[in-house]
């Protein structure tokens, strides 16, 4: 079994142990084992539901330490295009990329032109490719991994072209090198970011290539210090890009970027699931190119993120004005840079055993035990839903008493025998049976 | 074959009912995926039992989905009451459709349905009685077949 890198961690001290996460879930990763919450690896996507379930903020995410800057000659902090709606004062793009540089970066970037680079990207892919359609988009990592782990089917969907992060990550290493004669190993790469799931992308592109980040902080951890240095800017970072990228920051984005009219946005990870749902039964027609976010409102919603993320979409448009509506890209990327690195192979969890013999075997017995559970679905038993515990005990995860309801039948049943026992007489006053049957 | 594990499952279908449509081949869907079959494999099965439970929804008053399981072969019964196909060669032509415009207005009965099930599955039988219902009989060789 492969270990799969997570972002999103537990705090064993503060978890109670309720509910709460299990039932949110989308992959149902999360089962309450002895009183706290254990999420399983291989289900886990990152996309955050979670943490904003947790009433006892016992979910946290691993980000790295800013110490880590020290460790390289130059570094690079680069700003999701989410982060420019997070002020309530409006700043303008430049002057959010000086007040974080202040932070102790040698060099800020903002995605706006990796995100028009990815943009054309996909423009001119959807206009060559022969499907299967619809395609769909890799922007967001956690749907990404959703795809991979409960719609193994439709990993064919995916288009392999890099994400802005990533490219935004290869032109400031170009940029950097190109400026200072330095080596890869002198630059430090480091994405200020919305979600976990950037940060898990960060640390494990797995398969076929590295990632071009060396880490990743969350915006509610810079976001004080970038607010308290704005007053300190004295320059203006000059701003790369225009509004097509920023865009991005918000569900909806992408596809305008790509400038197409038939894609469909989506967001919210639920809502993603059922339009996937309609993918994989064949009834979406009509659609070239889906942009699904994990997020409500896309990368403004991210579970990591300051501002409420309705009002950052405001301010989304809001700052957008002070960037061009669009300018063509001058460079022109070698394929190398726009080549998704990740691997899309499927990472199906929901067959009960590797055997399919012996998983039609417990798929009758698991129907045998959904007939016992009460299917109140109320996760007493650490697990979302009543069939999931039947998956469960199945795969010899749980067991049937694990089930409260279960639990106090068959005491009830016990008790109920002790009561016949006691009218049973020794045979020197004449035995008398139970069950009726007569004497042995 | 004696030997192979089997497992059967059924769920109902309401006539007329588009807001819960395809909910049966679903959680068909969901079981063929807990089995391990192949993606592609419960793709065509699923999309096969969806084709037909959206004509029972079209077209009939109600109607059951049963399927049998095993590793070398995935049968799927679809079975309603309902009006019946007068003429099935003609119901099998690509774009012939009987559905009603309201059910066409919601993006249904495109006259794709029995070719669809037709071009998904290995084997289909359909019996069919007018004024009574019709049923559907497909088959679909599993991994485990030797072909």
């Amino acid at each position: 079994m492969a270990s799969y890198f997570h972002s999103v961690q537990l705090d064993e001290e503060k978890c109670r142990g309720c509910t709460n996460c299990i039932k949110r879930c989308p992959t149902e990763a999360i089962r309450v084992r002895q009183g706290k919450a254990r999420i399983e690896a291989a289900r886990c996507v990152d996309c955050g539901q979670c943490i904003r379930a947790c009433p006892n903020r016992a979910k946290s995410v691993l980000t790295d330490s800013r110490a880590a800057l020290k460790d390289f000659k130059y570094t690079v902090g680069l700003l999701a295009p989410s982060f420019f709606a997070q002020f309530r004062s409006n700043p303008s793009p430049g002057k959010v990329l000086a007040a974080v540089k202040l932070m102790g970066f040698t060099y800020v970037r903002g995605l706006f032109l990796a995100a028009e680079l990815v943009a054309s990207a996909i423009a001119k892919h959807l206009a060559t490719t022969a499907g299967p359609f619809p395609r769909i988009s890799t922007s967001c990592p956690a749907v990404v991994r959703l795809i991979q782990v409960r719609f193994p089917d439709l990993t064919r969907h995916l288009v392999t072209i890099e994400a802005p992060m990533e490219v935004a990550a290869y032109l400031a290493r170009a940029e950097v090198r190109g400026e200072t004669g330095c080596g890869d190993e002198d630059i430090g790469v480091f994405f200020i970011t919305p979600c976990p799931a950037k940060i898990t992308a960060v640390h494990q592109p797995v398969g076929v290539g590295k990632s071009q980040l060396n880490g990743g902080f969350s915006f509610s951890e810079v976001y004080a210090d970038a607010y308290r240095l704005l007053a300190s800017v004295k320059e203006e970072e000059p701003v790369v890009g225009s509004a097509r990228g920023l865009v991005w920051a918000r569900s909806g984005g992408e596809g305008e970027g790509v400038a197409i009219d038939d894609y469909l946005a989506v967001d919210g990870i639920e809502h993603v699931i059922t339009v996937l749902e309609e993918v994989e039964m064949g009834r979406l027609r009509g659609v070239r190119y889906i942009e699904g976010q994990a997020c409500v409102g896309g990368c403004v919603g991210g579970a990591l993120v300051v501002e409420n993320p309705f009002v950052a979409r405001v301010r989304v448009a809001q700052v957008a004005r002070a960037l061009p509506l669009y300018s063509p890209p001058e460079i022109t990327l070698p394929e190398e840079a726009l080549v998704l690195k990740q691997d899309l192979s499927p990472r199906p969890f929901i067959q009960l055993d590797e055997d399919m013999e012996v998983a039609i075997k417990k798929l009758g017995e698991l129907e045998k035990i959904v007939e016992r559970l009460p299917m109140l679905d109320c996760g007493s038993c650490g697990a979302p839903h009543c069939r999931a515990l039947a998956e469960d005990i199945v795969r010899d995860t749980a067991v049937l008493t694990d089930c409260d309801f279960v639990l106090r039948e068959q005491v009830n049943e016990l008790a109920q025998e002790l009561i016949s026992l006691t009218v049973l007489l020794p045979n020197a006053m004449g035995r008398k049976r139970i069950d009726g049957e007569g004497e042995k | 074959m004696g030997e192979q594990a089997t497992f059967e499952v059924s769920y109902t279908v309401e006539g007329a009912d588009f807001s819960i449509a395809g909910e049966g081949a679903a959680r068909l869907k969901r079981v063929l995926q807990q089995v391990g079959l192949p993606p592609a494999l419960v793709r065509r099965i699923a999309l096969a039992t969806y084709e037909a439970e959206l004509n029972v929804v079209i077209h009939a008053y109600r109607g059951v989905i049963k399927a049998r399981v095993s590793s070398a072969l995935v049968e799927v019964w679809v079975e309603d009451q309902g009006p019946g196909i007068p003429n099935v060669e003609l119901a099998m032509k690509e774009g012939y459709s009987t559905a009603p415009d309201h059910v066409r207005a919601l993006g249904f009965g495109a006259g794709m349905g029995l070719p669809n099930i037709r071009r998904n599955a290995d084997a289909l039988k359909i019996t069919t009685v007018v004024g009574e219902g019709t049923a559907l009989y497909m088959t679909f060789a599993g991994p485990s077949s030797e072909v």
